[in-house]
């Protein structure tokens, strides 16, 4: 389940909504028949905007969906994708399921482990990167890969690590290598 | 192998802008939603049982057989009804949705109104995992744009018909892929399966009838009401007709995803669509459907062909998904265990005792066996194991946990045993072919 730990005691400190985001709320809300129902693009939302659900978010959220804070603690602690705990300002998951790992997905661990100084579930001290392993991404077929923030980085080398996240240490925005149009069979494997 | 090879989901993948509304509407999109909403909802429905066509999701339920379970309006007693795409696709070896949606998220919206329609829904969600944010993105881009035509919301192409269709991002937790655990997500809750029955068509999303589908399934649609039915029928086989997509990953030089007749023969699958194992290797294993379903032998890979039926009665196996994950002979069969049996410990969703403590146990055995740390004893319990979870727990992932662990020490005794350093005890065999 959940591989975040509980939050830490200090959060946030007092949040609140934006009135554009008021408006976005309001919209939400018309998707569903019921309030509740918004919660989870809700918490999306919050993490988007505060980088983790710490209790003090968790709070906010209860009152825009009228639950108890407990209710929203309780639905965020299932997710995983829902922070509970600030991560680096990347997030780095690899993928480390079947056939990722028959595509060598550990040597990718390890090379992402070397290159940043860390373990797995541990930050840069400079704050910029956090390393995951993750369950299946549906991408078993551009094996191996890892996610980053929003953005799958598929068939990955040794290489192509290093020039994404060298890319990022320096400030260039993400490549954004996504299924191609033209392509859902992959480039030959070499024999 | 010299079948015919038609392409009907993906059809128009591979054309430049494939994702716009222009290019879709270019090439037939939206032809068959404005000849569905001149159609009855139970001719919609009847047609689609009459073409054969089998839920792609996994279980292969037949599509049309769901529908007409929706209770009728008097019966309903004012009750709305809900579509529900299921685009959660979480299953390791299974990636085809995600391009399903990427290439062609205008055959999505199509499939879903009109089923919508057929069903009497007036609002249809499509539910996909939390990583597909990017995803998400390219298809609500493509629903502005059919909402702005106005091919969903209000009074569909001036039929009268109203359908609005939502999307909504899960936030990780390949549960939430069973229906009832998608159904307790999108209302808000911990994604957690319900027993059934009630099931969804009767009692489903906020205690409403509530039709879940697959990404695939529903794109099928447009196809079907532009064809019929016998045209459908016309492909694949018998009991299983029209055309899969197969998503193949592992020790092979294509990998990718491949649509083809069902029925077509899983050694030219693999030997062809896929470009075959790696040179100097030599097939291991095969797992058919998902990192769910029981594993093959080459031996049985090279009876089957890749249909419901074939698959369950030459290997006991299933074709699930249709995740098709190849290994060649350097793949540790334990070590590979081991992995599916920590996803399976990690998701599982915790409420029924057997799967929560039972997918934590067969892991630390396999874990243990991995560096050969165990006894015969210890894999004996971890067959008791799986063979207690399987059909005790409330929803179907505890098999799905059991029938990798049932099906590798059935076929490969002699790599655990081996590991173990002991040979095949003479009692395995008959006593796991028993199960
Ligand atoms: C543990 C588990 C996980 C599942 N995951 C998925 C999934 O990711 N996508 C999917 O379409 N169906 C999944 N299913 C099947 C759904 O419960 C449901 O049967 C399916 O979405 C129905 O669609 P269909 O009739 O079009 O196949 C899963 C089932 C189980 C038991
Ligand atoms: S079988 Fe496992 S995943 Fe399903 S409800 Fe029970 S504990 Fe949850
Ligand atoms: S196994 Fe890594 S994406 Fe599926």
């Amino acid at each position: 389940m959940a591989h975040f730990p509980t939050p830490p005691l200090d959060g946030h400190g007092p949040v609140d909504w934006s009135p554009e985001d008021q408006a976005e709320i309001a919209e939400l809300m018309t998707h569903y028949p019921t309030k509740r129902s918004a919660l989870l693009p809700i918490l999306w939302m919050a993490q988007r905007k505060w980088g983790w659900l710490s209790f003090d978010v968790m709070r906010l959220v209860a009152t825009t969906v009228d639950l108890p804070p407990s209710e929203v603690y309780s639905v965020a602690t299932f997710y995983t994708m829902l922070k509970k705990q600030p991560t680096g300002k990347y997030l780095i998951q690899v993928c480390h399921t079947l056939s990722c790992k028959l595509a060598g997905a550990e040597q990718i661990v390890d090379h992402i482990k070397k290159k940043l100084g860390i373990s797995e579930g541990e930050t840069t001290p400079d704050g910029m990167f956090t390393l995951m392993r993750v369950e299946c991404l549906a991408s078993c077929g551009s094996a191996p890969m890892m996610q980053i923030d929003d953005d799958f980085h598929e068939q990955l080398t040794p290489d192509s690590i290093d020039a994404i996240l060298d890319g990022l240490a320096q400030g260039q925005p993400l490549p954004s290598p996504r299924p191609e149009v033209d392509q859902w069979t992959f480039r030959s494997l070499e024999s | 192998m010299d079948v015919p090879k038609p392409r009907i989901l993906t059809r128009r993948w591979g054309l430049a802008g494939s994702h716009t509304l222009a290019v879709a509407e270019e090439h037939g999109g939206y032809a068959s939603l404005r000849k569905a909403l001149s159609m009855a909802p139970a001719d919609i429905t009847a047609l689609v049982k009459a073409s054969g066509l089998r839920g792609r999701g996994g279980a292969g339920f037949p599509t049309g057989l769901k529908w007409s379970f929706v209770p009728n309006a008097e019966k309903r007693a004012g009750k709305p009804v809900y579509l529900i795409c299921n685009a959660d696709e979480s299953e390791p070896g299974t990636f085809k949705d995600r391009y399903c949606i990427w290439n062609d998220p205008h055959m999505l919206i199509e499939g879903c109104v009109i089923a919508a329609h057929a069903i009497g829904a007036k609002a249809a969600y499509i539910y996909l995992r939390g990583e597909f944010k990017y995803v998400k993105d390219r298809l609500d881009d493509a629903l502005k744009e059919a909402r702005a035509k106005g091919y969903v919301g209000k009074n569909i192409m001036g039929s009268g018909v109203d359908v609005d269709v939502w999307t909504h991002q899960g936030a990780g937790a390949y549960i939430c892929g069973e229906e009832t655990a998608l159904l307790s997500s999108i209302e808000g809750h911990r994604g957690q399966p319900k027993l059934k029955p009630p099931f969804p068509a009767v009692e489903g999303a906020w205690h409403s009838p509530t039709i879940v589908n697959n990404v695939e399934t529903l794109q099928v649609v447009p196809w079907l009401i532009e064809h019929g039915p016998d045209a459908y029928r016309a492909i694949g086989t018998e009991k299983a007709s029209g055309t899969k997509l197969f998503s193949c990953s592992g020790n092979i030089k294509k990998p990718g995803v491949y649509e083809l007749p069902l029925g077509y023969p899983m050694m030219e699958l693999l030997n062809d669509e896929c470009g075959g194992l790696l040179d100097g290797h030599t097939l291991k294993a095969v797992i058919p459907g998902g990192s769910s379903v029981p594993i093959m032998t080459p031996q049985e890979v090279a009876k089957a062909t890749m249909d419901y039926e074939s698959i369950n009665e030459v290997a006991g196996s299933y074709l699930g998904s249709g995740g098709f994950i190849v290994m060649d002979e350097r793949a540790d069969l334990v070590d590979v265990l081991a992995n599916l049996l920590r996803f399976y410990a990690h998701e599982s969703c915790g409420q029924c005792t057997p799967c929560r403590e039972g997918t934590g146990w067969m892991f630390s055995i396999l874990d243990r066996l991995k560096s050969g740390d165990c006894t015969e004893d210890d894999i004996r319990i971890l067959r008791d194991v799986a063979n207690n979870i399987h059909s005790r727990t409330i929803c179907f992932f505890g098999a799905s946990a059991a029938m990798p662990v049932q099906s590798f020490l059935k076929k490969f005794p002699e790599e655990f045993f081996g590991r173990a350093g002991v040979s095949v005890p003479d009692d395995w065999r008959p006593a796991a072919s028993a199960k």
